[in-house]
């Protein structure tokens, strides 16, 4: 396992997402209010680049006529044939033991634990002040 | 770890080779087909507006997933709907899923359930015209199809004699909600001449005739909609064997392109035991109705069924035939099929060039 640095938390605001490079793959990191997300930028259903895929909610129901949305923005749906996966496990909603998305953990971390870590970002310049997002793969 | 992710090959690991029977090209403002209509179409057009049996008459009968049935990675960042670009098509499409040759099938304006018969026809010349200049002559990769405004039989058989001959051109199409069920005598005009042509008629998913999209009345939902292309191909299917289409004109090739695959079987038996029973109700189907389908009938693969297991697929094709199937994506819509990972078996490589691209190349003559 190796740690990379791949933003600041101030380059994805709530609700937006970023799409970096490490180490040859595309992973899409989402910022869920606050909390952060990774997945791979590849659907495993027909190979779309799935972090282009709208961001939504949870909608469910018990039965005809009632419903419940919540879970709002937790989900990614791909932008080809829709499936919905789950951005804090990459399960797919309909088949998650069969079809997932590879998810990548991740931490926020200060520029200055990252320094004392000697962990450097491989694009840009880590300062003491700031706020980083960093993954481990 | 089981992931469907990892079961299949990657791009790199084969060179794709494919033929596309099924590419959507769209607008990128509707004024686009000006240029090879007439005038006096123009000025209806802004005067009066298209008029097709349904409602809200620019607009699908019913609404899609998304605008347009598209991809949302497909929007040009010039502006314009998916499909309208074919800068974006050969960047997203027809390079990277090595397309040699695509297959346009436009659906725009609808003209074939234009109510009016005239201007119908005039927009058919037009966007047949439209598919060569804005298409074909800018990318050799490309196809047009000879659209027709079926119900004015004289018109569309003008129409067909105009483009046949054309390399331009390889396929005749019409959308199968139409007035009546394709096999009536009213249409055959237009398989003689498809025939005399030397043409294949494509019938493609769509139209808009008023009647419901399901036998048990309008849908409520699109993913209840989105099943009745099965049905109403069947309806086509068993139209044209039945009124004795395939028989009177065993040169006609029909392409059923995006209707599903999974009930062909089923509707062959079906239609075989009935036969079997009631043959001296249509005594002009000569032999059981499962030998026209097989002899004059293909049809295109997307939207693939995707079964749980690969030897339920291996079945499938089986029983329509590996030799009936013409691999399509339907770019630039919601429900594409990637070449790469459109079937879901263990195909060899033999098989696999069969269904992306031999077919294709026969079929339509490709040589």
């Amino acid at each position: 396992m190796a740690r990379h640095v791949v933003a600041t938390v101030d380059q994805i605001p709530p609700g937006q997402r970023l799409l970096v490079q490490v180490n040859g793959r595309e992973i899409g990191i989402f910022n869920v209010e606050g909390e952060y997300f990774a997945v791979a930028n590849r659907c495993p259903h027909e190979g779309a680049s799935l972090c282009k895929g709208r961001i939504v909610g949870l909608v469910e129901a018990t039965g005809p006529g009632d419903y419940q949305y919540s879970r709002r923005g937790e989900l990614l749906r791909c932008p080809w044939h829709g499936w919905e996966f789950d951005l804090r496990t990459g399960r797919s909603w309909c088949e998650p033991d069969r079809t997932r998305v590879r998810s990548y953990e991740l931490k926020v971390e200060s520029g200055g634990a990252l320094i004392e870590g000697e962990l450097r970002a491989e694009t840009f310049q880590v300062t003491i002040d700031k706020q980083y997002v960093v993954l481990e793969i | 770890m089981s992931t469907i992710e990892l079961e299949r090959p990657r791009a790199s690991s084969y060179k794709l080779r494919v033929i596309d029977c099924d590419i959507h090209p769209a607008m990128t403002s509707w004024t686009e087909v000006h240029p090879y209509l007439e005038a006096r179409w123009i000025e209806h057009l802004s005067v009066y507006g298209s008029h097709l049996r349904h409602a809200f008459s620019e607009a699908l009968s019913h609404p899609r997933m998304s605008p347009d049935a598209a991809r949302i990675d497909a929007y040009p960042e010039e502006g314009g709907p998916p499909g309208s670009s074919l800068e974006l098509m050969r960047k997203q499409h027809l390079d990277p899923n090595g397309i040699e040759v695509g297959m346009l099938i436009p659906l725009r304006w609808n003209p074939g359930s234009q109510r009016n018969l005239d201007l119908g026809a005039a927009l058919t010349r037009a966007m047949n015209t439209w598919q060569v200049e804005r298409w074909v002559k800018q990318e050799p990769r490309l196809r047009a199809s000879v659209l027709v405004a079926q119900e004015d039989t004289v018109a569309s058989v003008a129409e067909i004699d105009a483009r046949g001959g054309d390399p331009n051109f390889t396929q005749i199409l019409i959308l199968p909600k139409t007035d009546e069920p394709l096999g009536r005598r009213r249409y055959w005009p237009i398989y003689e001449a498809a025939v005399r042509n030397n043409l294949p008629i494509t019938i493609h998913v769509g139209g808009t005739n008023g009647h419901p999209s399901t036998g048990g009345g309008w849908t409520s939902y699109y993913m209840e909609e989105h099943h009745s292309v099965a049905q109403t191909m069947q309806a086509v299917v068993a139209s044209l064997v039945f009124e004795g289409v395939l028989e009177r004109f065993p040169q006609l090739r029909v392409v059923i392109m995006e209707g599903g695959l999974g009930w062909v079987p089923s509707l062959n038996a079906r239609m075989d035991k009935h036969w079997a029973r009631l043959r001296s109700e249509v005594p002009h189907v000569r032999k059981p109705p499962s030998e026209y389908v097989r002899e004059q009938v293909w049809f295109s693969t997307q939207p693939m069924e995707e079964p749980a297991t690969s030897a339920e697929l291996i079945d499938l094709f089986d029983r329509i035939g590996w030799d009936r199937l013409l691999f399509s994506t339907d770019y630039p819509h919601w429900d594409f099929d990637d070449p790469r990972y459109a079937f879901r078996a263990n195909l060899t490589q033999a098989q696999r060039e069969q269904l992306l691209y031999e077919n294709a190349r026969k079929f339509y003559r490709l040589d």
